[in-house]
Order: structure tokens, then sequence, then C-alpha cells
């Protein structure tokens, strides 16, 4: 069973977020996701300053045998994207929760965050996926 | 039975294996409907002996021209090992290089490939081809529309001086994706794009098409082109000739940071004319751009015990994997084309390369002079050329070209049809294989037959 | 070793070794070009002899497995013999230095071959006209899917913005209905390896433009319900795509146009045995019924029963255009011409009787060996797929480790891992033109991997070990690019 932190938010294409006091939001992929791409040779982050919508494909993440899009959990304005993955593709498998952090969006409307789910809620659904 | 090596005893055993009577049985599951009685449309079956005196007889039909005609495909010397070796059964019969371990040979190749052609445009990075010099410029436009993270424009310009079949195919494969051409006109002096001519403000744009030489044969200025479209954060995107890159400054040193993109036809790197296919399309780009580059690439690694090694790279990018997000759909590329282009390459080195370019230009500027001493022929434009120069005729073209085909004589490409402004116009050509005399038999009968 | 076999061509090169015989001995000047668009630095190219550089690529050919030297099984593929004939007849000279704007009058030869082509490609689809133009299967999909487009926007009919795609399809079809400005919907697959008819139903509807179907499937079985497909699609008022990718397997037994398509692409380079060429040149002509003539990318062949001659824009003023500058890979064209006038019409029928017949057997092999089947009460097609899903998680022993494996018994392996739908997969083609000794001998190595994977699942794992190379590190080779070799 892979990680899933408490204090997070999750989406149900395995995004994680993290909600920050100023009004911003941490966004990633889980320790699952990453397990399932396999060994990442590219991260594609999105530009700074972009407006992106709920749910629209915003980054790419890549491994070998697979490309997967990253959607963004809530609408918003990105404030920052982590370059250090364009070096380090790597820290998403190594530190998916941490150095692997894929974007920094300003929240348009708070309540996108009440769509996702839970830790508890996260760990059923990856569940529920496994069969 | 031609190519089934099955003996009556052993489709007995294979049936007894199977649990079935009889062959028919194994298609039971196709409904009975739809089943198809006969093939009365395909002529009965033939000996390699019918075969061989069938094709030589049509091969012998079409003749063998003596050729001033380009236009996009080139009558360039081939070295006898070049096809020799491509068609070894090892290179010939093998398909892409899916496990890397069993297809080093073609990898390395390829990556040797990737090397000449990056090498030859000055770019950072090559694909392993596409299928020819026009697909290749409409991946090219859609890669830079891809690329480019500055403008969210579809719009490219494009010089009408670019290829005529060109264009066409770029309209065919990129339209569908909303993406619309502004027709960019050439200088009817020089035949060239007039970088004065340009607007000091053409909004927004994804791409500017530089031809270098363009189909007329004139060479453009290059340099100033490319910073003008970078002025303006689009794209360049070159479409040149691989053997005047052996003499012309490469796309990506043109202007203050180069071209962005180049693509063209391979065709003049060891690949017969034969028709017009099969050809491939080279196309090369600078490092930022590679994972929106469509197509095969191969990259050096190691195997387990540290050995270097060669295999298939980037693949995320393409439709196997990235389905429809895909960079493009393109899956069979045109490997048999670049194996013989490599050896090709290595055959003549830089040195042969150069001297194939220098001898087109100074063939191509012979049959020039002696052209235009015939009464009723001139040099259509002023600018600079590389091997292909547009000539006016005072007789009309088709019956001087019938004329010259009745002497077995390729006599130019006449472009009125595509150039309607270009009436009596013939685009002609000179490669290194054209001696003295094949210009002199040219310009004879050319004369003759202008004289009537 | 003076030329180790690894080197790459630029490291044996030697300064100043040239092969003045190749290019005119002369070096004419370059005049009347200006300075600034003249090349400053010469090209960085290898300097090696004729001989050294014939002996690299012949050492070279001999690091890869091809059908002339292997068993080469990949499914989905049609790695048969090619014959060498149609090598060598299509390089005549006539047709290798024919310039492709050559006058119709300098061109019966070639014109009469491809015209000939058209109308037997016409008869073993079922279809009314065929294009050759299109450069390979992804090309011909592209023309097919584009005719599809104009034929709806000729209709005025813009409303149809989905494509169909069964979740079994190949990859090139949903990428190719996006190039065509199509958004693609999946369709999924039962357990019997057909489309989902019900599936079908609740999707299909005004917005649909149309269905791209490959039968035989990519599972490696035909598709049994296809006339109700055809029905469902046309009712809604889309059309049908067929994926000629499989046309192996049905070859003068079944046709699509009697399948109710309105569409076809056929790929050369399987079905008609032009060479692969280590990833091309293929061909992928295309087909169409009646109602998509008007649309038929150019140029194509006409003939007036006295004169062969060219098809252009002018007589076809709705083509979807031109997919290249000339005619598309006219060498390959002419390949497919010459083994299908070799075959003839009791050959064709004998291609797909002994590619199935090969399949099933080895299907029946693979049984009797205890391998599991994806779809084992089924028919296979000319192709049939084994799911290792059990030794994957009972021995660890992946598919890859067992196609690594196959590498070190001299045979290639099968296509693995596609189709996507099916755990652990490996689908075998092995074509009409293998003997049965192959096959006994490719499922005897197959059930003696099994074997080894029990009793060392490790070795397996590590395999190959016979190769030019061991396994690669394709992390390493998508993270560290190294696409271009560069001087120390």
């Amino acid at each position: 069973m892979s990680e899933i932190p408490g204090e997070l938010k999750y989406s149900k294409s395995h995004e994680w977020v993290q909600i920050e006091d100023d009004g911003t939001v941490l966004v990633g992929i889980t320790e699952h996701a990453q397990d399932l791409l396999g060994d990442m040779v590219y991260v594609e982050v999105p530009e700074v300053d972009s407006e992106i919508e709920v749910e629209e494909a915003c980054a790419v993440v890549e491994s070998v045998k697979a490309a997967s899009d990253i959607y963004s959990p809530v609408s918003g304005t990105i404030t920052a994207s982590n370059e250090a993955l364009t070096d380090s593709p790597e820290l998403v498998n190594s530190d998916p929760f941490g150095e692997g952090w894929i974007m920094r969006i300003k929240l348009a409307d708070r309540a996108d965050l009440d769509q996702l789910m839970d830790a508890t809620a996260y760990a059923e659904h990856v569940e529920s996926e496994d069969h | 039975m031609p190519y089934i090596p099955h003996t009556e005893e052993e489709v007995g055993q294979m049936l007894d294996t199977i649990g079935v009577d009889s062959i028919e049985d194994l298609f039971d599951e196709i409904p009975a409907s739809l089943r198809h009685k006969s093939l009365d449309g395909v002529p009965t079956q033939a000996t390699e002996m019918e075969v061989t005196r069938l094709m030589h007889e049509r091969a012998a039909l079409d003749g063998q021209p003596l050729c001033f005609m380009g236009a996009g495909a080139y009558d360039h010397h081939i070295p006898a090992a070049v096809w020799q070796i491509t068609t070894r059964g090892e290179f010939y019969t093998a398909y892409t290089p899916y496990q890397a371990e069993a297809s080093q040979g073609t990898l390395q190749l390829l990556y040797e490939y990737q090397t000449m052609m990056a090498n030859l445009n000055a770019l950072d990075v090559s694909n392993a081809s596409l299928y020819d010099g026009a697909s290749a410029m409409a991946e090219a436009i859609l890669m830079a529309v891809r690329a480019n993270r500055k403008s969210k424009s579809k719009r490219i310009l494009m010089p009408a001086n670019v290829h005529p079949a060109y264009r066409k195919t770029a309209e065919a494969i990129v339209t569908n994706q909303g993406i619309t051409f502004e027709l960019i006109d050439y200088d009817h002096t020089s035949g060239c794009i007039d970088p004065a001519s340009l607007p000091t403000e053409p909004g927004d744009f994804a791409a500017l098409i530089i031809p270098q030489p363009n189909f007329f044969g004139t060479l453009e200025d290059v340099n100033v082109l490319t910073d003008w479209a970078h002025k303006h954060k689009a794209l360049v995107v070159g479409v040149v000739n691989p053997i005047a890159l052996a003499v012309l400054v490469p796309p990506g040193e043109w202007g203050e940071s180069g071209a962005d993109i180049a693509c063209g036809e391979g065709q003049p790197l060891g690949i017969p004319m034969s028709s017009g296919g099969p050809f491939y399309g080279f196309m090369c780009c600078k490092q930022a751009y590679v994972r929106q580059m469509p197509g095969r690439i191969i990259g050096r690694t190691v195997d387990l015990d540290g050995k270097p090694g060669y295999t298939l790279t980037l693949q995320a990018r393409e439709q196997h994997i990235r389905r429809s997000k895909a960079t493009s759909n393109i899956c069979t590329n045109q490997g048999l084309m670049i194996t013989a282009s490599t050896i090709h390459m290595a055959l003549l080195g830089a040195e042969g390369l150069e001297r194939v370019a220098l001898s087109c230009h100074d063939n191509t500027r012979k049959l020039i002079e002696k052209l235009t001493s015939i009464d009723g022929v001139e040099v259509v434009f002023s600018g600079a050329y590389f091997h292909e120069v547009l000539i006016r005729l005072s007789a009309p073209v088709p019956e001087v070209m019938r004329a010259l085909y009745a002497q077995n004589i390729l006599p130019g490409y006449a472009i009125q049809d595509d150039y309607p402004e270009l009436e009596n116009c013939l685009l002609v050509c000179a490669t290194e294989m054209r001696t003295d005399s094949d210009i002199e038999t040219y310009a004879s009968h050319l004369q003759r037959v202008m004289g009537k | 070793m003076s030329s180790g076999i690894n080197m790459l061509i630029f490291e044996q090169s030697r300064k100043g070794r040239t092969n003045p015989s190749q290019a005119p001995f002369e070096r004419p000047e370059l005049t009347g070009i200006p300075e600034s668009l003249q090349r400053k630095k010469r090209v960085v190219m290898a300097e090696t002899s004729e001989m050294q550089t014939v002996r690299h690529y012949t050492r070279l050919s001999k690091k890869n497995f091809s059908i002339d030297t292997h068993f080469y099984p990949l499914g989905s593929c049609t790695m048969k013999y090619n014959p060498r004939a149609c090598n060598s007849l299509s390089m005549l000279p006539g047709f290798l230095s024919r310039h492709p704007y050559a006058p119709d009058s300098m061109s019966q030869g070639y014109l009469s071959c491809m015209y000939e082509l058209q109308e037997m490609l016409k008869d073993v689809t079922g279809m009314k006209e065929v294009s050759l133009t299109p450069a390979a299967g992804a090309q011909g999909e592209f023309a097919g899917m584009a005719m599809i487009r104009a034929y709806h926007d000729s209709r005025n009919d813009d409303q149809r913005t989905e494509v169909l795609v069964p979740d079994a399809a190949h990859g090139t079809n949903p990428a190719t209905a996006v190039m065509c400005g199509y958004k693609v919907r999946e369709i999924p697959t039962n357990d019997q390896g057909d489309v989902d008819l019900e599936a079908l139903k609740q999707v299909v509807g005004p917005q649909t433009a149309g269905l791209m179907l490959t039968n035989p499937s990519t599972l490696g079985v035909f598709e049994r319900q296809i006339e109700a497909i055809a029905g469902v699609v046309h009712e809604a008022g889309g059309l049908l795509y067929y994926d000629g990718a499989n046309l192996n397997a049905i070859l003068g037994k079944v046709r699509p146009g009697d399948m109710g398509f309105d569409v076809i692409h056929m790929n050369l380079h399987k079905t008609f045995s032009t060479p692969h060429g280590g990833g091309g040149p293929g061909a992928g002509p295309v087909g169409v019924n009646e109602r998509l003539k008007p649309f038929l990318p150019v140029p194509m062949v006409a003939y007036d029963g006295d004169h062969y001659s060219w098809v252009t824009e002018k007589e076809n003023p709705q083509t979807i255009g031109r997919l290249s500058g000339f005619m598309g890979n006219a060498g390959v064209l002419l390949r497919a011409y010459i083994y299908a006038r070799l075959l003839g019409r009791e050959g064709m029928v004998r291609v797909s009787e002994y590619s199935t017949l090969n399949a099933n057997y080895m299907l029946a092999l693979s049984k009797q060996k205890g391998f599991d089947l994806a779809f084992p009460d089924r028919r296979a097609t000319h192709e049939f797929i084994i799911t290792l899903k059990r030794q994957a998680k009972d021995l660890g022993v992946n598919t890859m480790d067992f196609a690594k494996r196959l590498l070190d018994y001299g045979f290639h392996a099968p296509t693995t891992y596609f189709p996507l739908l099916i755990p652990e997969c490996l689908l075998v083609e092995p074509t009409e033109t293998e003997d049965k000794e192959t096959l006994d001998a490719f499922m005897d190595v197959m059930a003696k991997i099994e074997q080894e994977a029990r009793d060392d699942p490790e070795y397996v794992k590590g395999a190959p070990y016979t190769q030019p190379v061991r396994r690669l590190d394709d992390v390493r080779a998508a993270r560290e690019l190294d696409l271009v070799w560069k001087s120390e």
C-alpha cells in the first residue's frame, strides 16, 4: 500500500492538492500514480501565468512506456512551476509529495476544493481501481 | 505452391492437430453471406520467368532520357556499393527495431544517420525520417504550431515560391486542424522573397517557411528572413536541399540564432528518382523542440553490462503510446531509404558532397550560358542560384518540350500550370551527372527547335 | 581490431581519407553566390575508404534479425518472405531513372503497372475505386478519414465531430482521427473479442462521423457482427472505415467492400509482401465505395483503352489533395504489382488459407503445451494471442522476459504488450511462408523457456545473452538524450 498523506486532498486522476494559507494550492501526482507510470524520464510543466480550468490537461509526465496528462484539480492561474523537474524528472518518483511537486495554482474558486477527496476516500478509490 | 512451403502430408498433420477436416473450416466464423467466390479481376498466376520478361518490356518502354529536369527529384550519381549493401536481406527484410538487442545494426546505422543529418543542417537533433520532403514540411508545420510556446497562433506564413506540390501536400495534411496559410508573394525581379516587402506589423503567426533554394532555384536571404521571423516571436522552418547544404549556410546558422526546424527531401543523397518514390523526408531541430518532433528517434545508451548500445527513444511522443495525443500518426517511416542515404554520405564524405554540389552549380552555370546564347532564351530571375534556373522561351513551351522528348531529352519542368504569370517558362537543372557534351546536345536541339 | 565492430563510422575516420572516384575530380568555384549565403565550416562527415565503409555497413547488417535470416512472427506486421524478384525487377534501369515529372509518353510502362495494380486492388477489396498514393498505412488512414470529413463537409453536415474507435485499435487510428480534426471516442470490446454492440449503439448518433475498424481485429479474431455494426453506423449517418492491417487473413475469402465498409486502406508492406526495410518504406493505398470516389487523393492513373495518363486535381476537383510530392512510394507499388502478378488469383487465396492454417496450428500447439490464450474458444485468424499473465504472477517472468529469451534461441519475438487490452500478451503472426518445422521449433522453444522460468527465473530475466548487447537502459536513453554523436 502506497503512502497517502492525511492532510492533502486528492482527485480521481491521482493528483494531490496541498492547500496553502496564501490562497494558492500546490499540486503533484500521488505515490500510487508514479508507481503505475514507472521511472519518469520527462516532465513538462505549465507556463507560469497561464490560466487553467478545472480538469484541463496542463502538464505531462512521461516514462519510457507511457505519457500521462496531469489534469488540474482546480481552476485558476499558475503562479509557479517546478523547474527542477526539467533536469531531474526522477524527483516525481523519489519524493512525489515533496520535491516532486509540479505546479502552484492561485485558486479562482475555493468551491473547486469541495469536489476533491480526502485521504480516506482516495484510498478507497485506489483500492477500487485495482480490481 | 509459390512461396508456401507446405507439403500435402504436413497440411494433413496440421489439420489433425487443430482438429478440423479442411482449411476451409478455419473460416467458419465469417458469416456465409459475406464469403467471396473468386477474384476474376486478378490475372492468373505467372512464373518468375514470365513476370521477368513482362517487367523488362515495361521498363524498356520508359527509356532512359537525358535528364535536365529537377523540380524536387534530381539525377545524381549513386555509388554501386550503396544499394548492394542496402538490399542485403538483413536490412531489406527487417522491421522497425522494436527488439533493440536484435536490431543493433539498423539502430546504430540510424544513429549515424541522425548525426550526419544534424551535422549537415547544423542543428542539434534529427529524427529517423518521414515519408518525403513534402509531407515532412507538413509535419514541420504541425510541429512548429505545437512547439511555439510564445504564440498560440495557427497561422503560417508561406512563400509562394515554395514547391507547389509541397504547398498542396501541406494544405491537405494540416488544414483539418485549423491551421491557415498566408501566402507571401515573391519578388518578380529576383524570384526571391524581398525582406523589405515584409510587413513591420505582421500580427501573430506561428512560423515562417523559408525555402533554400526556392522552387525557382534562386537563393533566399535566409539570414534576414530568419531574424525577421524571430523578432516577431515566430519559429523558422527551413525547407532545404541537402546537396546544396554542402556549400550553403546551413539552417542552424541562419541569422542570429538559426532556423528552429529544418526539413527537406532526402532523395538527392543516394536515392534513385524512381518515379518519385520511395524517397524520404528529413527533419532536424533545435534540442529544445525535440519532444515535439514526429517520427522515430534513436538514442545511444548502455546495456546491463555498461556496454554502449542503441534503442528507440522518446517513444512516449508516438502514436502507439500516446494514441490520440501523439505528435503525429506516423508509424512506418522510410528506414531503407535512409539506410541507403547513410551509406551514400559515408562513401562521399564531406569532400565528395562538396565536389558534387560545386559540380552541380558549375554545370548549371554552363548550361545557362549555352542556352541563353540561343535567340529567344532568357533567364527569368536575377537572384543567385544553386543548381536550378528558370528560363523563358520565346516559343510555346509545350511544343518545344514535345520536340525535345522526341530526341530523348527531358528539357526541364514547365511551371505555367502552377504559376500562370510565368508563361512559357522552363525550370532547368544540370547535376554533376551532366557532361559538357550532354549540355551541347540539349543546346543544339533546343536551338534547332527554337529556330523553326 | 582496427575497425572494431562497435565503432561508429565517425570513430573510424582518418583526416584526409577520401573516395575520389565517387564524385567529380574537379572542384569548380562557387560563383555568383553571396558570401553571407555560403557555408563557413565544412560539414562533419566520416572520412573513410570505400572498403572500410562497405565493411562497416556489411558488419552492421549482421547485427540484425530479419525475415531472410530468422523467423519473425511479429503480430500485426505480416513478416512474410519478400520474393527477391520483386526487388530486382522493380529496380530495372527504366523504372529507377524515370523522373516523376516525365511525360506520359515516356511513362507508359510504369503507368500501366500502376493502373493494373489499382484494378487488382479494387477486385480483392470489393471497392469501387483505388488511389495508390498514400505512402504508408498511417497515411492511408489519414486519407481515409480526410475523405470521410470531406464527404460530410460536402453535404454541409457539420455536426459530425466524433470518430469511434474500438479500444483494441492500433494507436494510429486515434492519432489519425485527431489529425483530421475529430474527437475520439473509444468503444469497448466484449470478452469474446468482438465489439460491444450495445455500447456502440449507445454512443452512435448525429455527432458520429464514422467508425474505424480493423477486421480481423488486432485481437486475432474475425468480428462476427460486422453486418450489424455497419448497420448501426450507417443508420446514424456515419461512415465505416476499414483498417487493412490484417487483410492478409482474408484475402480472397471476404472483401471489406462486401462487409459494408465505405473506405479502406491496405498495407502493401504487409499483405503484398513489399519489404519492411528496417522501418519502411511502406505503401498504404486507399479504396472507396461510390460515394467517396470524388474525394480520393491524387494522383491516380487512368486508361482509355489505348493510353495511360495521370488523374490530377483537374479531373478530380473535389479531391482531398496530395499527400506527398509525387505519387507516394512508387517503387514499393511496383514491388506489390510484381508480387500480385506472381501470385495471381490462385495465389492470393492461398495467402489467407495458409497464413490462417499456420496461426491455428500454432494456437493448437500452444494449448497442448499449456499456454493461456486470450480467446481460447475462438478461431485464430492469421494471428493469435498468448497471455503470460499467469507466468508473470507465479514465476515473476513476464512477456518481455520471454521475448528477450526467444532472441537467444534465434527467433524474433512476436509483438509484445499489444493490444493494450490483454495483459502480458504476445501477438503471434507466423504468415503463410513459414514451414511446419519452424512453427514446431518455435513452440518447443516457448515451452523450454517456460521450463527455464520455473527452474531459474533470474536467468530468463537476464536474457538475452547471445546478442550484440544485453538489455538496454531505456530510462537512461530517454533521460540523458544522446541522439547525435559528437567528437571530443
